[in-house]
């Protein structure tokens, strides 16, 4: 089977965003236009994984990949470097910590 | 007859009508949208919720004790809620009194309710649910190992425990239900999971508690789960196969999309819901438009916990924070950036010499992709912004350390210097901000109990006592 082309991910979904799940985890959800587009990504769910714990400086068994099919949705959730608002912290909300998803190619 | 007994004949599972329920605030205090919320009541809802804190804030206020919103908008939103619920004679559940739930935010928040009914001349029982975890219990649970490890803060500690100033356990529906079946027509609890207000009632008039706590989680954002999405009231419908969502904005539509989408907000997992007793398991939930407006939902299923368990919070102190933030355009500063700050550091080691172990000074320099955890790499940036923290447990010494890096890195010289009068654009005078005692999370750790009543004990008053005859 020929490879389907690569893209980037600000491409392909219409929401990419970070937050708190609580003050100890971040959770970045991509969320897609088009059906395809999710299935696109959500089939290559290992290579995200493992693109994501590269960008983020996190071993791979720290980051989770959840594909979100009701909301064409995938839900990436990893551990924070601190805990929200501890010292040293730079975003408490975990609202701004989405911008190396930007550029991933899948 | 009770209210409980006539809600369950009315709306209870197998009733002849569904259980209306509307969610009034997801952060009660920053404002309530008042034409959608009496849209609200003009629908003759069982129930008016509100949540009133969340974790989000920081460590602030649960270890300062001060809530996050301003006295005057909180008692307005209060105003609010209490004359409406009263005018309709239905229970207002509001969870997390006063930002982080603790008691003095409880107290604090308990005090605008009796000046609200005071004034508005409202009687009412009053039912309020402490939150607080006194540290000897925690010890006793940690002794007897029920304490699970937390990812990033790992075991919980006597040191944690001691150096807390806050400490809270999350109630579930399980405490809401006690104060409800007192009779309360008002309940407000201390530090709550914020599915607990609404899923409550639906529980104690038998529906399912799979469908009451999706529904609960969902509405707790008020119109959040809406497309667009707004904090606006939204009035939820609930019977025995499932519930209907209806933003009372009308320029707010509650999609199959934007309704499932809301599942991922906040939340470590789509697929679950997870409580004190139990969990509500998502994976074969369904979504369907009811008309352009109104979306239904059904299929969570709830799979109880086989023991039950609470999240305890806590936060301890961590020093004074003091504050500087300039701006640097100089090109040859921000080429040298990393060095300069470094070398500025060391300047300062040496000018407080033997207090070395008294205070952190600490540099962010924005512009140079500070946010983002990923390397930023690629060119310099044409301006940085500076934000210098010193934080100590002696306030002094944090304000004479910050005066110092301020005046030296003003003045700091490096090599190719042109711009040799001073290195840094301040945007105030005072440069320097005092921000005051500083927090940090020290616990965040899930407990497995044996029963969760007496860990959140229901209290009952009665405020007519402050009314006028």
């Amino acid at each position: 089977m020929a490879e389907s082309p690569r893209h980037r991910l600000d491409r392909l979904a219409r929401v990419i965003r970070s937050k708190n799940a609580g003050p100890l985890l971040l959770t970045l959800d991509l969320i897609f236009e088009s059906r395809a587009a999710f299935a696109h990504v959500a089939g290559q769910s290992a290579a995200l994984r493992a693109e994501v714990a590269r960008l983020y400086a996190r071993p791979e068994q720290e980051v989770s990949v959840i594909p979100y099919p009701p909301a064409l949705a995938i839900k990436i959730t990893l551990p924070r470097s601190f805990p929200a608002g501890s010292p040293g912290d730079t975003d408490v909300y975990g609202a701004q910590q989405h911008r190396p998803l930007l550029g991933i190619e899948l | 007859m009770s209210r409980i007994d006539r809600l369950r004949r009315e709306c209870g599972r197998g009733g002849a009508r569904a259980l209306r329920i509307l969610s009034a605030s997801g952060q009660l205090g920053y404002g309530i949208p008042e034409a959608p919320f009496r849209a609200g009541l003009d629908r003759r809802p069982d129930m008016i919720g509100c949540d009133m804190g969340s974790i989000d804030i920081g460590p602030h206020y649960l270890g300062s004790g001060r809530m996050a919103t301003s006295p005057a908008a909180t008692l307005k939103d209060l105003r609010l809620v209490l004359r409406g619920a009263r005018a309709l004679d239905v229970p207002l559940v509001i969870g997390t009194a006063g930002s982080a739930g603790a008691a003095p935010h409880l107290e604090a928040t308990l005090r605008m309710v009796r000046q609200v009914a005071a004034e508005e001349n409202l009687g009412f029982r009053l039912a309020s649910v402490p939150a607080d975890i006194p540290p000897d219990v925690l010890r006793r649970m940690v002794a007897e190992g029920r304490v699970a490890d937390a990812p990033g803060l790992g075991p919980l500690t006597e040191e944690a425990i001691a150096a807390s100033s806050g400490l809270v356990g999350q109630m579930g529906a399980e405490a809401f239900c006690r104060a409800l079946a007192a009779g309360a027509d008002v309940v407000v609890a201390g530090r709550a999971c914020d599915t607990g207000i609404y899923a409550a009632l639906p529980q104690m008039l038998g529906h399912d508690r799979g469908l009451a706590t999706h529904m609960a989680k969902i509405v707790e954002c008020t119109s959040l789960c809406c497309d667009p999405g707004g904090r606006d009231a939204i009035l939820a419908e609930l019977d025995d196969t499932g519930f209907s969502l209806e933003s009372m904005a009308q320029h707010r539509a509650a999609t199959p999309v934007s309704v499932a989408a809301h599942s991922l907000y906040e939340q470590a997992d789509p697929y679950a819901i997870t409580e004190p007793e139990g969990s509500a398991d998502l994976r074969n939930v369904r979504y369907t438009a009811l008309d352009a407006r109104r979306t239904r939902v059904e299929g969570a299923v709830w799979r109880p916990a086989a023991v039950p368990s609470v999240k305890i919070e806590g936060a301890r102190p961590v020093g004074h924070r003091t504050i500087f933030i300039a701006a640097v355009s100089d090109p040859g500063f921000i080429a040298q950036s990393g060095a300069i700050l470094a070398a500025l550091s060391r300047q300062v080691r040496d000018l407080y010499a033997g207090r070395d172990g008294d205070y952190t000074l600490r540099f962010r320099d924005y512009g140079r992709g500070v946010l983002p955890v990923a390397p930023p790499g690629g060119p310099d940036p044409v301006e940085l912004l500076i934000l210098a923290e010193v934080l100590s447990p002696d306030p002094e010494l944090a304000e004479d350390v910050l005066r110092s890096a301020k005046q030296f890195l003003l003045h700091f010289g490096f090599p190719g210097r042109v711009s040799t009068a001073g290195n840094l654009a301040f945007p105030f005078s005072p440069a320097e901000i005092t921000m005051g005692p500083a927090y940090a999370f020290s616990v965040y750790h899930v407990a497995t109990v044996s029963e969760l009543a007496s860990l959140f004990p229901v209290r009952i008053e009665d405020t007519s006592s402050g009314m006028r005859d």
